[in-house]
């Protein structure tokens, strides 16, 4: 391969300094809190700056509150009607874009993941108000297509000038009587991040949809999974093996998601937690209301896939569970060693970074480790302090005022569904067991010494880092992918995996690692120079045959 | 079924639009802006505005798309974006050294009413502006027009910074409209070819179907410079591809500098390609040169030996309405017949020109602007079609409906090759007749029984 000489020896702090050095002074500053150089103590992680406003004018990853609401957590529910109450541009946008699958096969099920849908607000909408467009709107969609639900979604005009988007959607529910309609306030402008946006979407599903199923679930080992959104089919692939093992995922939050499926979330026995950052107020929610207790799970990667199974199995504790588990481990592992030791010799000792999330810059390391990849630096796009320090300082968050107008719900137990799962004393025993509740550790603990943690970090810095430390391979999004690879550095893309997945479970770990494989050691890297550029003599003279 | 909600029986809307055939303004602006040389586009809204463009933008083109936002936050939207702009200023001045960096609103800062240049004179006064570059600004309402009217406005912004010395330059100002860099090389190539020259912007050609070397550039050595658009007040005449997309600058350019111009169609297929090197000989005062002539003759040939696989062949066609109009005429030109025919973006002209070029069609026309995707599905249930030309969201009907299909317009997000291999001018009519003919026959071949199977199509 034709790389350029690998730096090999690096001081982070001289790092953080030259990637620091050209921002004006105001800018350094802020940067300067987000940009952390482990320390990977045992017991405390130093400080990081997270979840805060972006600099106008720094190129962010970011994206906005209506894409943290509609496209991540209301996008893959397949039998609600999305209606994007706004100009155009927001709908489109978030009109398939996302990779989340949907599996709503046979015609009689609902499915409008490939509409787009827009009141299409003009001029005289924004000056006069728009609600009564969006009855029209809401009142046209329910004539069409009859559905179980309709869910509104606010653009940022519809906040300045004031339309009522709940009345709105109140009223068109009580006439209709058999659709619930409901709204969310998820404009742009709301919050620093798409961070802001989880949280309303997931508050309105909890507040409207959640226990509201009239069917009854029956089965064994009922779980939750939250914070999971089937992208390239990585909820696919975890149902599989859930199902193999004889567990029954009732409700995933969001991945493959329908109405039905929120609103038995209530009926869970478990929940489990894969994104912490979209989710975890929801996880603690159902356990306040319903008295379902929770747990993190991790399915990205083999080995985090068969812990996490373990830990269902361990809670739920029925020798039959835990023997099938087992089972099923045993049964997947080998061809993912098979695969793994294939690449293994290929990948060992390569490099990465990872930009994404949420949470994924945190998962996938279980992935890369697997691989022999080492992470070099890390950070999400918009995660908080407790993803990147771990649960415990979520009492000393500070809320600012970009937090503050995100509405926090305040629920109590429910008078009628409140069950708790296990009594105060069985919890203590599985805690005696290893099992953690309510736990998560977060990124720090788990990067190594005196690499880079890198809050929302941005297009100079990226570029920075890959000049500076020439990593193998780049981790980001869509907006990333280009810029690095002109580099001549691989780029895979973590939010939507490019065209790729399943990359959870053992069959996505199988996956992963032949598309890592084939990034890193690509020929293409190897042709950024002509052979002219690599022997530019003149005097060199062409020997005929 | 993916479409399976779509109804045969067509209701009239008013409120809901489904499946749009537009987006909104700010991202035409982010194109046009890229075509110009060493310019950061800003999206002044929220960042969610800037996000979207960029990652639509970048699917398309498979190449980074730079752009900076104000970032707004619930704060700025309450007291004015001026704050954010001014940082935002002087943060990109700082840390990426842009020569320009061109402004377009959003509906958040429109609806709050954010004044541009007045926050530009502030930026100037502030001393946030380094000597020798530019700020260009355009307003982009996201709930006016689409994003056609976006990419115009920012087209005339620049346009808006002619200046006329008073001497002529002797060039021919080229708008280009929203085309492909591909296409935007091949016009530039034309009118080489004919001996005209030309002052063409924007030009995204070489900034966004660039190479890979290993080096990255976040303002490659290409687009149209800030010196060469101040030139365009200089102009013998402003040749404006597009009626939508290109006509309000040359406009400008007449009315603030006095260069005449054209509106002509953009140059997609035989007839509109002979109006535009028709032009070109004019206004240059030359004669067609014999290797337009050829490439015109290989069109003309190519349209004769594929005419038994087109002729009488249904179209649905949905796009933008600069790129329709031509393909419309085209397709008649080789005696398919456009039944179907939709664009998303306003203008009362569009569906005039559709009734007028296909009149004598024999066929009825459904033709609608300001129309969406849905409506297209439905008509194509009521009278079938043999072939759907648009963007990468026509694969949900072509699938359900059984239809070839050619991929052509914005955003294509499923297939390559578009940034590199023009559609415009003769060669680009080659192409596209390639590609039509290659799902036709495709679907033949497919179709056919083994008794029917042949080898010599």
């Amino acid at each position: 391969m034709a790389k350029a000489q690998k730096l090999v020896q690096w001081e982070p702090h001289n790092i953080k300094e030259q990637l620091l050095e050209k921002y004006p002074p105001k800018v350094a500053r802020k940067r300067a809190g987000q940009i952390m150089i482990n320390e990977a103590l045992s017991n405390t992680t130093p400080e990081i700056v997270a979840n805060v406003r972006t600099i106008p004018g720094i190129i962010t990853m970011r994206g906005c509150t209506y894409a943290g609401c509609k496209g991540v957590i209301m996008g893959p529910a397949s039998d609600i009607v999305n209606l994007v109450h706004g100009p155009v541009g927001c709908s489109f946008y978030a009109w398939l874009t996302r990779r989340n699958q949907t599996d709503a096969k046979n015609d009689t099920n609902s499915n409008y993941i490939p509409y787009a849908m827009t009141t299409d607000m003009q001029d005289s909408d924004v000056i006069f108000g728009g609600e009564k467009k969006l009855a029209a709107a809401i009142q046209e969609a329910y004539d069409l297509f009859h559905p179980k639900a309709i869910a509104i979604f606010a653009t940022c005009p519809v906040g300045l000038i004031g339309d009522d988007i709940h009345a709105v959607a109140k009223r068109m529910k009580d006439q209709f009587g058999d659709c619930n309609v409901f709204a969310f306030s998820c404009e742009g402008y709301k919050g620093v991040s798409q961070s802001a946006g989880h949280h309303i979407a997931n508050n309105q599903v909890f507040t409207h949809v959640v226990g509201k199923s009239e069917t009854e679930k029956i089965e064994k080992y009922k779980i939750n999974l939250l914070g999971e959104y089937n992208i390239g089919g990585d909820g696919f692939e975890i149902d599989r093996i859930l199902e193999k093992c004889g567990i029954k995922n009732i409700s995933t939050f969001s991945g493959n998601a329908t109405y039905d499926k929120f609103a038995s979330a209530n009926q869970a026995d478990l929940s489990c937690v894969m994104c912490h950052r979209s989710i975890n107020y929801v996880a603690d929610m159902l356990e306040t209301k319903y008295g379902i207790p929770w747990i993190k799970v991790n399915f990205i990667g083999a080995e985090a896939t068969a812990k996490s199974l373990r830990k269902i199995a361990t809670y739920f504790g029925e020798q039959e569970l835990i023997d099938r588990v087992e089972a099923v481990i045993a049964e997947e592992m080998p061809e993912v060693q098979v695969a793994l030791q294939e690449v293994y010799p290929r990948t060992k000792g390569k490099t990465a970074m990872i930009f994404v999330g949420g949470s994924r810059a945190h998962h996938y390391q279980e992935l890369f480790n697997e691989m022999g990849i080492k992470t070099l630096s890390a950070g999400y796009e918009f995660g908080h302090r407790d993803d990147y320090e771990g649960r415990h300082v979520i009492p000393t968050l500070k809320v600012d005022a970009d937090s503050r107008n995100i509405e926090e719900i305040e629920v109590e137990a429910d008078p009628l569904l409140y069950r708790p799962r296990k009594t105060v004393e069985e919890l203590a025993a599985l805690a005696g067991e290893g099992l953690t509740f309510k736990d998560y550790e977060g990124l720090n603990p788990n990067m190594d010494k005196d690499t880079l943690i890198i809050d929302d970090l941005n297009q100079y810095e990226a570029e920075k880092l890959v000049e500076l430390l020439k990593p193998d391979l780049f981790c980001a999004g869509i907006k990333e992918k280009y810029s690095i690879q002109k580099l001549g550095v691989p780029m895979k893309q973590l939010h939507s995996y490019d065209s790729g997945g399943p990359y959870a479970g053992f069959k996505g770990a199988i996956n992963f690692y032949h598309e890592i494989d084939r990034l890193v050691n690509s020929r293409v890297w190897s042709y950024m120079k002509a052979p002219w550029q690599e022997n530019p003599e003149l005097s060199a003279t062409y020997v005929w045959e | 079924m993916l479409l399976r909600h779509t109804p045969k029986e067509i209701t009239e809307r008013s409120a809901l639009m489904i499946n749009p055939a537009k987006t909104c303004q700010p991202i035409g602006a982010m194109y046009a802006a890229l075509g110009i040389k060493g310019c950061l586009p800003h999206s002044h809204g929220s960042q969610g505005c800037c996000a979207y463009h960029r990652s639509t933008l970048t699917r398309h083109y498979k190449e980074p798309i730079s752009a900076a936002t104000s970032s707004f936050t619930e704060g700025a939207s309450v007291f004015g974006g001026q704050a954010n702009l001014l940082q935002a200023i002087d943060n990109i001045f700082t840390v990426y050294e842009p020569d320009v960096i061109a402004v377009h609103t959003t509906c958040l800062s429109e609806t709050i009413g954010d004044d541009l240049p007045q926050i530009f004179d502030k930026a100037m006064k502030e001393k946030k502006v380094p000597a020798g570059k530019t700020l260009i600004g355009a307003q982009t309402p996201s709930y006016v027009g689409s994003h056609v009217t976006g990419f115009s406005n920012m087209v005339k912004a620049m346009a808006a910074l002619a200046k006329p010395s008073g001497k002529k330059n002797g060039k021919i100002n080229i708008i280009p409209g929203w085309v492909e860099p591909s296409d935007m090389e091949e016009i530039k190539k034309i009118a080489a070819m004919i001996g005209v020259s030309i002052n063409m912007f924007p030009d995204t050609s070489g900034v966004l179907n660039g190479p890979l070397t290993g080096e990255y550039k976040m303002f490659p050595d290409a687009g149209a410079s800030i010196d060469d658009i101040k030139d365009s007040g200089n102009s013998i005449g402003t040749l404006a591809l597009g009626e939508w997309c290109s006509a309000d600058a040359a406009r400008l350019l007449d009315t603030k500098c006095k260069v005449p111009c054209s509106i002509l169609d953009m140059p997609f297929g035989l007839k509109a390609t002979d109006r535009f090197v028709d032009a070109l000989r004019t206004v240059a005062g030359t004669s067609v040169p014999d290797e337009v002539m050829m490439e015109r003759g290989k069109l003309v040939d190519m349209i004769s030996d594929m005419h038994q696989y087109f002729y009488g062949k249904k179209v649905a066609l949905v796009g933008d309405p600069d790129q329709v109009i031509a393909m419309t005429e085209f397709l008649v030109s080789i005696d398919m017949c456009p039944i179907h025919i939709v664009t998303g973006t306003p203008g009362k002209r569009f569906e005039e020109r559709i009734n007028e070029i296909t009149k004598d069609m024999g066929q009825k026309v459904n033709v609608r602007a300001k129309g969406d995707m849905f409506l297209l599905h439905q008509w194509i249930k009521n009278e079938p079609v043999d072939l759907i030309i648009g963007n990468s969201y026509c694969k949900y009907i072509a699938r359900d409906e059984d239809l070839p299909y050619v991929r052509w317009g914005f955003p294509i997000l499923d297939r390559q090759g578009h940034q590199h291999f023009p559609t415009v001018g003769y060669m680009g009519g080659l192409r596209l007749l390639e590609k039509i003919l290659g799902v036709l026959l495709d679907r033949k071949d497919r179709d056919d029984p083994e008794s029917k199977f042949e080898l010599v199509l």
